[in-house]
């Protein structure tokens, strides 16, 4: 390498050349240690210039640079907005062979026929999980406060149309086609006295059969005059107004002595937000077909 | 190769490279910056946008304060699965009011950039006290200390002040009623007149006792009226103009 090249020194180009490897320097000189001038590698090269020419290429059909009015739009008028309303619309479009039957159908023709049923089904169980499960639990099993929706036992009715319009409007919700009934709060408001409340909880716990079994004639009498308007007189419950049945156990706020005492004392109120502005129609109609299969739906 | 030498003279003086270097980056800054002063380009018109009522403001500090935002976000990106499941896309219109931005890198929990109204103020109170009580599957910490605490309220006043300084439309007649609207709001319309409030903030702001305990305008208190807020202000029937239509 070194002999054509004793000089280091290219007198001509003025190139300061490695005696070594014969290979340009930078000419910058530390202490006596240089670098060497390699070019970049070729294939380094043309992927720079491809990405240089692909940037270019991007300005022009993308939205690119700010500008005082916006920014740039780009030839292709692309926008996220109108990424997602294509693939909205391909998904309705690949729903579409269910979606207009579904509409138009009545509940009855929905759950005789197989596919939509299925549609149902299948839409029902993800938006549940989404929107339902955060209250009434992830296998729909309930809390204290949220009813259990495996049950056959319904507060407001557990048609397909009940359910549809619970979930629609809400119960105590924020809508004025909500549904809304609100049981005195027994004590707290004066209407009976410790004593007589007692009376009442021991006559409601003996008639799901618990181990009060005695007679309680006061605590008959009192329910009578104050619950059976609205828990019917058999205590039942009445659907209308969204009185639970306290014969079969299902306690929403707790069976003990002691949660239904609390109950009767201070009221209960449990609201559920209306749906309707949030899920559109379809869905309130898969989901109340969901529910309405898991829960032995009336 | 003259314009290379002379970069070689700016190499040389190291006050020159400094000047030469901070002229460089003012173009980039001023490229970047100068259409952010023209805020009508970026933020869409839409209709029904509100400042935070002192209450919900209130709720929003300790929203940061908890740094909630580490694991939720507030902000709904325009793609298929995030708008079936959270609802309409954020618009940049829906934080303008917001000092810092919330919008958070990370989704732990969800998103709740629309929680508002979403699940009732029962449902918050005993999630925030034991979210597994609820939720079992959850990694949420419990925060039943808010329920504790008294709201910081004495001085949210300065709060809007603050506020105001850098941009949020507060007005005088809001900021010197600021404690009194919120203890108002966390009152509630059953027992208090919230005409004011109402007059200042919309018919739409939610008054009432958030957290079940009458007697104290608490922590719970102020974090759940900001919660049933979120995502709540905006009309989408004006939007549908907006870049690209609703949704």
């Amino acid at each position: 390498m070194t002999n054509d090249n004793n000089e280091n020194k290219d007198s001509k180009s003025n190139k300061d050349i490695d005696e070594f490897t014969g290979i340009e320097t930078t000419g910058h000189d530390w202490d006596g240690i240089k670098e060497l001038n390699n070019p970049a590698p070729r294939w380094w090269l043309w992927v720079f210039y491809v990405c240089v020419i692909w940037s270019v290429w991007y300005w022009v059909i993308y939205p690119a640079w700010p500008i005082l009015s916006g920014n740039t739009k780009g030839t292709s008028g692309y926008t996220q907005f109108k990424e997602l309303a294509a693939s909205q619309s391909e998904i309705v479009a690949r729903q579409q062979v269910y979606l207009d039957r579904f509409e138009n159908g009545s509940l009855n023709e929905i759950m005789n026929d197989p596919e939509l049923y299925a549609f149902a089904m299948a839409g029902g169980k993800s938006m549940f999980k989404d929107n339902c499960a955060t209250c009434h639990g992830t296998g729909a099993s309930g809390s204290e406060g949220y009813p259990n929706l495996n049950d056959d036992d319904w507060l407001w009715g557990g048609r397909i149309s009940d359910i549809q319009q619970t979930i629609s409007y809400g119960i105590r919700a924020d809508n004025d086609d909500t549904r809304i009934s609100q049981m005195p709060a027994f004590g707290k408001e004066g209407y009976l006295k410790s004593e007589e409340i007692e009376a009442v909880v021991d006559y409601v716990l003996s008639l799901s059969g618990s181990d009060i079994t005695s007679t309680n004639e006061h605590g008959k009498t009192i329910f009578a005059q104050q619950c059976s308007a609205c828990h019917g007189e058999n205590a039942k419950g009445l659907q209308e107004f969204g009185a639970p049945n306290l014969t079969d156990k299902i306690w929403l706020y707790g069976g003990d002595r002691e949660d239904i005492f609390n109950t009767v004392y201070n009221s209960r109120a449990g609201m559920m937000p209306a749906w309707k502005d949030r899920l559109d129609e379809n869905t309130i109609k898969q989901l109340s077909i969901y529910l309405h299969q898991l829960g032995g739906g009336e | 190769m003259s314009l290379l030498d002379k970069h070689k003279k700016l190499e040389r003086n190291s006050l020159l490279l400094l000047g030469m270097t901070v002229v460089v980056i003012l173009i980039g800054g001023i490229v970047e910056i100068v259409p952010l002063f023209r805020m009508e380009t970026i933020i869409e018109p839409v209709e029904g946008m509100r400042p935070y009522t002192p209450l919900e403001l209130a709720g929003q500090n300790i929203y940061m304060r908890e740094n909630c935002s580490v694991c939720h976000s507030q902000q709904i990106r325009p793609l298929r699965d995030e708008v079936v499941r959270y609802g309409h896309y954020s618009l940049a219109a829906e934080s303008m009011y917001d000092h810092p931005f919330l919008w958070g890198s990370k989704r732990t929990g969800p998103d709740l950039a629309r929680l508002g109204g979403k699940y009732s103020d029962a449902w918050h109170v005993a999630h925030m006290i034991e979210p597994r009580d609820l939720v079992p599957e959850s990694v949420m910490p419990s925060y039943s200390f808010l329920m504790r605490n008294g709201a910081k309220l004495h001085n949210i006043d300065k709060h809007l002040k603050a506020l105001r300084v850098v941009g949020v439309p507060y007005s005088d007649d809001m900021i010197a009623n600021a404690r009194i609207d919120a203890n108002i709001q966390a009152i509630g319309d059953d027992v208090a007149d919230t005409d004011g409030l109402a007059k200042r903030y919309g018919d739409k702001v939610n008054a009432r006792d958030f957290d079940g305990q009458p007697n104290l305008v608490s922590e719970m208190d102020a974090l759940i009226a900001y919660l049933q807020a979120l995502g709540t202000f905006v009309d989408f029937e004006s939007v549908k103009d907006v870049e690209g239509g609703a949704q």
